[in-house]
């Protein structure tokens, strides 16, 4: 607990020695303190690569799939080590605008990897704090008039040194209503997606053609956005990928044919209406884990520790989608 | 006449890039920092006009920042300051308070001298501004 004192009448003296040095300087994140460089000098960028090298290899192990994704990252990560370069040999040049749209069908991974963009850029110094304010229409559009903007800008000050997440961006405007604030909301928004870029980073995400839809009728949002990355849909393959990963998760292990039944299950599933990529393996799994349940218990009999881990061929063979 | 009030008021006026790396501070403490303004800068007016309200829930100086530019930009001629409020348990108060504007023309404070029962005097400043209506005290 801290105590607190008057302080003592006739305060110091000028005699008093200075109490303390002023503390050193506590440098920004972004801000790493790197000198000035010679015109003819040069640089080893292998050495300064490193760094975003390891926040890059770790995009690649825990995340299947997804190549434009991890291309475009891969792009932003080079320019802004170049950019740093430049800025210590004097050559200025405005701050790259990284605002972005991630568009893709439900489940292709547009959530998870804006949680994950927001660290990616504070390890490549473009962000100073790196969190990641995830909102949608409602924290942003207001009930009633004048309710929208100081809604919107509170949103804003909060995302300021971070990243802005907005999903389902194109409920913000809708068509069909007239007296609709979100309209206020993308002013707002565009306003210091222009102005105070310096400071946070935008994202958008949602499903393709609504997306399209929404920039169709605010073509400035459009324009203002430097990235529209699309996620692909994922392949059998990268699906069962998918598949493991969640399992070894959740401490199971699939036996070795069940791994079989998945990969058909998965490629049946794909062929079928309200396919939702690593949603719908989640789904799976987590009826996998039901059906599991209810077979040890119907079983009666002892079971061990590696019964309670194996997920069997019949635990999925049993869907509809063999039917 | 300046005026000395909060912290660091004997230094000369901080620069932005000192303001930010204040509120830095404060936002690392987990202080709410607070805009506030006033045209009545009696050292006993604790409560000056709140611009917009305390930012509770931000992550960065910046946001803080474009708050005072707002505030100055509005008030040129109004005293700004930041105060920081520490909510913790025990403490509950502010912790830090600082004016980061001042009206170009600070005229100061007048002594008034006023004769009370048995020759006593009692003493009270009062600024010179505050002869002119609210709105009105620090003109351009």
């Amino acid at each position: 607990m801290t105590t607190f004192a008057m302080p003592a009448p006739g305060g110091t003296t000028p005699e008093d020695p200075a109490p303390e040095d002023p503390a050193p300087e506590d440098p920004a994140p972004g801000d790493r303190g790197e000198d000035r460089l010679a015109d003819d000098e040069l640089t080893d960028l292998g050495a300064l690569r490193q760094e975003s090298a390891d926040i890059l290899a770790q995009l690649d192990a825990e995340l299947v799939g997804l190549a434009p994704v991890k291309a475009r990252v891969r792009e932003i990560a080079a320019l802004l080590l170049i950019d740093r370069l430049r800025a210590r040999h004097g050559l200025t040049a405005s701050r790259p605008t990284l605002h972005m749209c991630f568009t893709g069908s439900p489940g292709t991974g547009k959530t998870t990897v804006a949680l994950r963009m927001a660290e990616i850029l504070r390890g490549l110094g473009y962000l100073r704090q790196g969190h990641l304010v995830s909102v949608t229409r409602d924290d942003l559009v207001g009930e009633y008039v004048g309710h929208t903007a100081p809604k919107t800008k509170a949103v804003l000050k909060r995302a300021m040194g971070g990243v802005l997440f907005i999903d389902e961006a194109y409920y913000l405007y809708r068509a069909d209503s007239e007296r609709d604030y979100g309209p206020e909301a993308i002013e707002i928004l565009l306003q210091v997606m222009e102005a105070r870029r310096d400071d946070l980073v935008v994202i958008l995400a949602g499903y393709r053609d609504r997306m399209d839809a929404f920039f169709a009728s605010n073509p400035g949002m459009a324009s203002r956005i430097a990235h529209h990355i699309d996620f692909p849909d994922f392949t059998v393959d990268e699906l069962v990928r998918i598949a493991d990963l969640m399992v070894t998760q959740e401490n199971h292990r699939f036996a070795p044919e069940a791994r079989e039944a998945v990969r058909e299950y998965l490629a049946r599933r794909m062929a079928q209406p309200r396919f939702a990529n690593a949603r719908s393996v989640r789904n799976a799994l987590d009826r996998m884990r039901l059906r599991q349940a209810s077979r040890l218990v119907a079983a009666g009999a002892l079971v061990s520790r590696d019964d309670l881990i194996r997920l069997e061929p019949a635990d999925i063979r049993v869907s509809r989608v063999f039917g | 006449m300046r005026i000395t009030q909060g912290t660091f008021s004997y230094l000369p006026d901080l620069t932005d890039a000192e303001i930010e790396a204040q509120l830095r501070y404060a936002i690392g403490q987990s202080w709410a920092v607070a805009v506030e303004f006033t045209d009545d800068p009696h050292p006993r007016n604790n409560l000056w006009e709140m611009w917009g309200l305390p930012m509770f829930d931000i992550a960065d100086p910046a946001a803080g920042l474009a708050e005072i530019r707002a505030c100055r930009a509005a008030y040129p001629h109004h005293y700004v300051r930041v105060a920081a409020y520490d909510a913790s348990y025990g403490r509950q108060t502010t912790a830090l308070s600082f004016i980061v504007h001042r009206p170009p023309d600070e005229p100061g404070f007048r002594l008034d001298r006023q004769e009370a029962a048995d020759r006593r005097i009692r003493y009270t400043l009062s600024p010179y501004a505050a002869g002119r209506p609210h709105g009105q005290r620090y003109p351009a």
